[in-house]
């Protein structure tokens, strides 16, 4: 009796990587075991950290999750959000995408991960809901087979959506699973996926939200690389992500930057981030909480002063003092808010 | 209103998501089947994500509630067939 094939899948919460998954389990019988990497850049993830809900209140649910929930199968939610990781996001082999996404480096990263996970686990292959020509660079034919052989995962990588339109897999060519089963989709439409929903009992998948990773986000590109241009070494600590998508930030000198909270989620995040940095608040007057990251100089603490005191309760004051918080110590800087956001706007990254 | 018995209690108080769910993933998979897990938590993140993992892995959620700051989510010890650990 042929022996059941093993396959790991990567599951994203999307409706390919559901497609993918109902496929290798109910249609090829495979036992699955299916994961999905935490990356820190997931912007569902961070909004969730900020304390940002829906508008009756509720908390958005895990997306991996609600796709495990629809398929009845436990996803592992794994964290690499690890120094490895971010070192190959600051320094990508492969180049960046339009923005700060450098989605060769990060699926070969993720895929070389994958890989150790099958081998200990006595895999036969990874699966993915990847779809050839889906994605600009990352879903190009050479591209995905580039991210296979660099995982190390030549043969080993089934893309179900796709298979036939690519070289069989081992697992195809040793018998263990039907290659005819496989299906032939290409491009950017979801008509064939819908359709493929249906016909495979999946009721409930999340709409296309234009991607859910912070690093295709261009306004978090721009903080993103403003970091990295201000520091001798390319590096990025886990700890700054949710920073740099939290507030509005403000280069305010080469050695100085300021982030000014905007909501209630925000300031409680900036202040989890104080330590090694300048907190800074209005001691008078309700509003932001901000961090400056750096050495500032005196006119530079009065220029960050002035736009903490604009984004509060004391705007209209001639004069509101601002506490510097750092280490135990406080100073005190009393200063004239911006009137006019002209005066200091060009400063925002 | 009497709350279930816990064989184990997690806290995972000053964690984000998903890290509690990562936590409570691990914790159930060193448990027994029909035994209880109290998963404490800060982030609200828990009262959605724990259902949804439940309903996802087979285990059943009995229950969340909070108390000032602090949720508390219980989850009785439901093994698949055929599933793993």
């Amino acid at each position: 009796m042929k022996r059941r094939p093993k396959a790991l899948g990567l599951i994203s919460g999307g409706l390919d990587s559901m497609l993918s998954l109902k496929i290798v389990r109910d249609v090829l019988g495979c036992e699955v075991r299916a994961i999905n990497f935490y990356t820190g850049f997931c912007i569902t993830e961070t909004q969730r950290r900020k304390g940002t809900t829906r508008a009756d209140g509720s908390v958005k649910a895990n997306e991996a999750l609600v796709a495990g929930a629809e398929l009845e199968t436990e996803i592992e939610l794994i964290d690499i959000s690890d120094k490895g990781y971010l070192d190959v996001i600051a320094n990508p082999k492969y180049g960046y995408g339009a923005n700060a996404n450098p989605c060769v480096d990060c699926r070969i990263d993720m895929f070389q991960r994958a890989r150790q996970l099958l081998d200990e686990w006595g895999g036969d292959f990874v699966f993915t809901g990847e779809v050839l020509g889906q994605r600009p660079k990352s879903q190009r034919r050479d591209t995905m087979a580039l991210i296979e052989k660099n995982a190390g995962l030549r043969g080993r990588l089934l893309r179900p959506l796709s298979a036939r339109l690519l070289p069989p897999t081992l697992a195809e060519e040793q018998g263990l699973i039907d290659r005819e089963k496989l299906l032939d989709i290409s491009g950017r439409g979801r008509k064939p996926q819908i359709a493929l929903a249906q016909e495979l009992g999946i009721a409930s998948y999340p709409q296309p939200a234009g991607g859910c990773c912070y690093l295709t986000d261009e306004a978090f590109a721009r903080k993103f690389f403003d970091i990295l241009d201000h520091r001798d070494e390319r590096r990025l600590e886990k700890e700054e992500i949710v920073l740099l998508a939290s507030g509005r930030h403000f280069r305010i000198s080469p050695r100085a930057k300021l982030v000014v909270g905007r909501t209630e989620g925000e300031n409680f995040q900036l202040e989890r981030h104080a330590d090694g940095r300048y907190l800074l608040a209005a001691r008078d007057h309700n509003g932001p909480v901000a961090l400056v990251e750096g050495e500032p100089t005196w006119e530079e603490m009065v220029l960050a002063s002035r736009i903490v005191a604009r984004y509060g309760q004391g705007k209209e004051e001639p004069l509101v003092t601002v506490e510097w918080k750092k280490e135990g110590g406080v100073d005190e800087l009393r200063v004239e808010p911006f009137r006019d956001d002209a005066s200091f706007i060009q400063l925002r990254i | 209103m009497e709350r279930p018995e816990p064989d184990r209690i997690l806290d995972t108080s000053g964690s984000f998501c998903p890290m509690p769910i990562i936590e409570t993933a691990k914790a159930v998979k060193e448990m027994e089947p029909n035994q209880v897990l109290l998963v404490l938590a800060t982030d609200p993140g828990i009262v959605s994500d724990v259902p949804i993992w439940c309903k996802g892995s087979g285990n059943e959620h009995l229950g969340t509630e909070r108390e000032g700051r602090v949720y508390r989510s219980w989850i009785r010890i439901r093994r698949r067939e055929g599933s793993e650990g």
